[in-house]
């Protein structure tokens, strides 16, 4: 035994014979604790850093004036840029249109000339109603929902989106009468 | 001169220009004694070069080939038909060898064998220096074309690939995101792993030739040169503002009309043909284009095994067959995709946008 474990330290007197080596296994599980806490405290560090203290994500609801201020037959574009929405009001009521092409992502222009969403990367088209017919997109521009606020103003929830594909612009919220 | 710019436009359509390369590519290998010879080299490669030269009184066509993006492409113009010539004309002379039993020109070239060092090394070593040079020149006599910051609401228009890309965009024209940029990329790259382990033939091996390799090399350079390297330069230069077509002496108009109105194999089939509505079920409604797609992938290897490609079915072995039939159907997909699109406006063979599958 001696010969393959042998004392860190000759035992002083009074001490039993096996100390030093239960200081030694003290300090190990010591060691071991204190690496495994420093770990987990950069782990978690390293976890906290993923969510920003700040997000300069505008809220997935927002208020966007009033109905009137929208002209038939006209794309609203004041929201493109800080929403990534486009407010459409025609004869009966309003929409609002995600600036998000349904191929792969782009931002599509309002060619109003051509009265027509065109996409500059792939060169899907899509009329105001949203509905794809030209080029490869697969599906028409989904819609997100509209209400009236009690103030009068338009609220539209990003949370929330209607698909023409699977039957849900007829779903309340994807169409305000106005 | 506008005579002749407006024949060049309407020549460069997307439809015209791709049949008319595949169309000299395959002649100009049926006739490679006539044209893979000095001679038409010497006319070919001037000619292409004044051709560019006048080509830049063009504003247009100025603007587009001295973009900084644009310069490597200019260079492929060049380097890859002098390239695909060069190994022509080798493989004709060895083909001329081999038929009247002279030995071949690699043989006759180095008769002993050459060491790896010094010899090879030294030439590589020289190569990177040289290379190196050119790419230093390069970036300080052209700098790095920089845009505004990136602005999710603005997407440049035209929004293109990195030039080694292009070819992928151009598929994605006529085919599905996820089979133009997932699984296509994919069976290229495994594809062309495959390559050593479907094709064992030792034939070709250290030297030209193209008489006892002219199924395997014209296949590699219709994939190639038709429908990789014809599709960034299509990518590069004739691509504009909405993904639109414009000929090399075309203004980049925004507002330039262009219909691309495209229908589903079940709008043909439902509406048109049998005159009622689609089917609600979406597994009815698909029907006829999943039997389109099976019988596609099915019946071709079949027949082809016991037609003209019975010698590669007693060669290959059945597995070995059957992979290399998958992958050569899978690469003929995207031409046939094309030619359905420019003819019919065929936009997919399978839509099931519900579940973001289309074919």
């Amino acid at each position: 035994m001696s010969k393959v474990n042998p004392p860190l330290r000759a035992a002083k007197p009074g001490e039993p014979a096996d100390a030093g080596r239960r200081s030694f296994f003290s300090w190990m599980s010591l060691a071991w604790v204190s690496f495994t806490a420093s770990m987990l405290a950069a782990g978690t560090a390293t976890a906290r850093f993923m969510f920003p203290n700040v997000l300069f994500e505008p809220p997935l609801t927002f208020r966007a004036g009033r109905p009137e201020e929208l002209q038939v037959g006209i794309v609203d574009e004041r929201f493109k840029d800080s929403n990534q929405v486009w407010l459409v009001r025609e004869g009966g009521g309003i929409y609002a249109l995600s600036t998000t092409c349904t191929h792969l992502g782009c931002t599509p222009n309002w060619l109003s000339a051509e009265q027509k969403f065109k996409c500059p990367c792939h060169g899907s088209g899509f009329y105001i109603t949203g509905i794809n017919f030209e080029g490869p997109a697969p599906r028409p521009l989904e819609r997100f929902a509209i209400s009236l606020a009690d103030d009068g103003q338009l609220v539209i929830d990003k949370g929330r989106k209607f698909q023409q594909e699977k039957g849900q612009w007829e779903l309340p919220g994807a169409y305000l009468e106005f | 001169m506008e005579t002749i710019k407006d024949i060049i436009n309407t020549l460069t359509a997307p439809e015209i220009l791709i049949t008319l390369a595949t169309i000299l590519l395959f002649v100009s290998a049926k006739y490679r004694h006539v044209f893979y010879t000095n001679t038409v080299a010497l006319v070919l490669f001037p000619a292409m070069f004044v051709f560019m030269a006048i080509s830049m009184f063009d504003e247009d066509f100025y603007l587009i080939v001295t973009k900084p993006d644009n310069v490597p492409i200019v260079g492929m113009l060049f380097l890859i038909p002098f390239f695909t010539w060069f190994s022509m004309r080798e493989a004709v002379r060895n083909d001329r060898r081999t038929d009247s039993g002279t030995p071949l020109i690699e043989k006759e070239e180095t008769a002993d064998k050459v060491l790896t060092w010094p010899d090879l090394v030294y030439t590589e070593l020289i190569a990177i220096v040289l290379l190196t040079v050119l790419l230093v020149g390069w970036s300080i006599l052209i700098p790095a074309p920089l845009e505004e910051s990136a602005n999710p609401a603005a997407t440049p228009n035209p929004s293109k690939a990195p030039w080694y890309f292009l070819g992928l965009q151009e598929m994605l024209v006529y085919f599905d995101p996820w089979l133009a940029g997932v699984v296509f990329p994919g069976l290229i790259i495994v594809g062309l792993m495959a390559i050593p382990y479907i094709d064992t033939n030792p034939k070709g091996n250290g030297y030209y030739t193209f008489k006892e390799r002219s199924w395997e090399i014209m296949t590699f350079l219709f994939g190639f040169l038709i429908l990789w390297v014809l599709l960034v330069i299509l990518g590069t230069f004739l691509r504009g503002p909405n993904w639109n077509f414009f000929g090399p002496y075309e203004y980049w108009d925004t507002h330039k009309l262009e219909a691309l109105v495209n229908v589903d194999l079940s709008d043909y089939f439902w509406v048109r043909l049998l005159g009622m509505g689609r089917p609600d079920n979406i597994l009815i409604r698909e029907s006829v284009g999943f039997l389109v797609v099976l019988g596609y992938f099915l019946i071709p290897p079949m027949v082809l095994a016991r037609t003209i490609f019975k010698r590669f079915y007693e060669n290959l072995g059945p597995a070995r067959y059957h992979i290399m039939v998958f992958l050569l159907l899978c690469m003929a997909s995207l031409p046939i995709k094309m030619v359905l699109r420019w003819l019919f406006n065929l936009k997919y063979i399978i839509g099931i946008p519900e579940f973001f599958f289309n074919i």
